[in-house]
């Protein structure tokens, strides 16, 4: 579903904010991207949207090549991949359901049908108490929620959650992630970057670990639902990809927090 | 629909802005309207005084009536002649004593012996006097050939510097309201700008951001015709009866309905044409 091919950006200032970065991710995946601030997680994302092209490299997404995609093409490809921003984006003079109903403005959806589908997203992501709240009224882990509703607008095959976590305490993180699990299990595609590694811990995805634009590691573990430690196999790595010759096989858990 | 509804969100939120964008269009389109009555009503006037303009041929006393009647018939035959009229001494000396009525020496003093015989000619295009002219000149009849051939040309000349200046001062408060829609589009553009990242991101289409803006130039163009135009049209028919004194058996005044509606839209048309050329120059030099 995604492939990337030996991609490198480099911008016109001659920061190299990934090098020859490759991997792919099949339909239905949950995948961690973690790094610390500067890795090249946000560029990654902005790459799949093609808000930006790639110095070098390939990237495909579903039939898409993107390095090739016209411009007229590009609305039909950011329907398919929805996004949660760092920065949420969420405009502030409109409602939750307005922010909500704002992707669906812009495409020939009829007024009454986008209403409908905005009202199901609600429910779906039990923000519909706040439905006729201003984003300033809301509180972080319900704004999150509200982007993630705004993202699920289009039914996407992916959704970018680019830290949506960030600024949460604990509890909501974990809400929010269990948003995004049972989002996962319904199909879509998951691209999460982050670097709670308590979460990562918990949750035994796949983790692409990414440093000065480089992919250092590329683990996948078995999948673990978030409350369910008895089925934990905490440390053992089931398979991985990508990693340069003359790494070791396994990566513990457990070294991703030290 | 959704665009005008955007357009309208836009115009409604900066009400002020909007103001000035009409304002301004709405002299343009005044200037227009009035140097239209100007330069339409001028031509009409020209092309009446040219219809009137005839040469005047004055017979000597011996020319015999007989020989003036072959000279008449010889330029009807030139095909150019619109109206041609003998006037004799008789008819003369009545034309001298109505225009002269209230000067009575002066009637005193002229008898009907005194004043020739002549012939007024009018041609079909003004372009034919000079050579009616100069063949009555060349007539041994004639005694002396009358005709105003300046007074057509220091007219068009006359109007051809108000058409000029007309012109000229349409086309700078054009540029004005080319240049104030570009502004007010333009900084609309820039508050929105967080907006229309988002739509972008959300996959919007270029063309579904900038069309409100146009949309929104488009808008100020049309009203400030209609106000323009109104303003123009009531101004006009207010002077209409101070002005027909002046113009006597001109047929100018009062103006057509007809004329002033296909004034209207053709003042529609380029105001449609500067909404469009203002709002796309915005739109293409703030949303890159």
């Amino acid at each position: 579903m995604i492939k990337l091919d030996n991609v490198s950006k480099i911008y016109k200032t001659g920061t190299a904010a990934l090098t020859d970065v490759t991997f792919s991710m099949d339909k239905g995946e949950f995948v961690f991207f973690v790094g610390p601030s500067g890795s090249g997680k946000t560029t990654l994302f902005r790459l799949l949207i093609r808000e930006t092209l790639p110095s070098k490299g390939t990237i495909n997404v579903n039939k898409w090549e993107l390095t090739k995609l016209s411009k007229k093409k590009i609305p039909q490809l950011r329907k398919k991949i929805g996004v949660v921003f760092q920065d949420l984006k969420l405009l502030k003079d409109r409602t939750v359901f307005e922010n909500i109903l704002f992707p669906l403005e812009v495409t020939d959806m009829d007024h009454k049908s986008a209403k409908q589908k905005v009202e199901k997203i609600l429910e779906e992501v039990d923000i519909m108490e706040h439905r006729n709240k201003f984003p300033l009224q809301l509180s972080g882990g319900e704004l999150q929620r509200v982007a993630i509703a705004r993202a699920l607008v289009f039914n996407p095959d992916i959704v970018l959650a680019d830290e949506p976590t960030g600024n949460l305490d604990m509890t909501t993180s974990w809400e929010i992630l269990k948003l995004l699990q049972d989002i996962n299990k319904a199909g879509t595609t998951i691209l999460m970057a982050t670097h709670n590694t308590d979460i990562i811990n918990s949750l035994l995805k796949r983790v692409i670990t990414l440093e000065k634009g480089k992919i250092i590691k590329d683990e996948k573990r078995l999948e673990k639902s978030v409350h369910d430690t008895s089925k934990s196999e905490a440390g053992e790595s089931k398979k991985e990809k990508g990693l340069p010759a003359g790494q070791p096989q396994h990566e513990p858990v457990r070294r991703l927090a030290e | 629909m959704k665009s005008l509804k955007t357009s309208w969100k836009h115009i409604r939120r900066n009400p002020y802005q909007s103001m000035a964008a009409i304002f301004i269009t709405t002299i343009t389109f005044f200037a227009i309207s009035i140097f239209a009555f100007i330069i339409i009503g001028s031509s009409v006037i020209v092309s009446y005084l040219e219809s009137r303009l005839e040469v005047v041929a004055f017979f000597k006393d011996e020319a015999k009536q007989v020989d003036i009647n072959v000279l008449q018939d010889k330029l009807k035959h030139t095909g150019k002649i619109a109206r041609i009229k003998f006037i004799s001494k008789k008819d003369a000396l009545a034309k001298y004593r109505e225009q002269n009525k209230n000067d009575p020496v002066l009637l005193e003093l002229v008898t009907e012996d005194i004043l020739p015989s002549s012939l007024e000619i009018s041609t079909k295009q003004i372009t034919d006097l000079p050579s009616i002219a100069e063949s009555l000149k060349n007539s041994p009849l004639v005694s002396l050939v009358r005709y105003p051939q300046d007074v057509v040309s220091t007219l068009t000349k006359w109007i051809n510097a108000i058409k000029i200046i007309g012109v000229g001062l349409v086309v700078i408060l054009t540029a004005e309201s080319v240049f104030i829609i570009i502004s007010i589009v333009g900084f609309k553009i820039s508050q929105k700008k967080e907006e229309i990242e988002i739509m972008r991101l959300l996959s919007a289409t270029n063309w579904y951001i900038r069309w409100p803006f146009i949309l929104e130039g488009i808008f100020y163009g049309i009203i400030g015709t209609i106000l323009g135009w109104i303003s123009a049209a009531v101004g006009l028919w207010y002077a209409t009866p101070y002005l027909q004194p002046f113009l006597k058996d001109i047929p100018l005044l009062p103006v057509s309905p007809i004329f002033l509606l296909e004034l209207l839209l053709g003042e529609l048309l380029i105001a449609v044409i500067i909404g469009v050329f203002a709002s796309m120059v915005a739109v293409l030099r703030y949303l890159k």
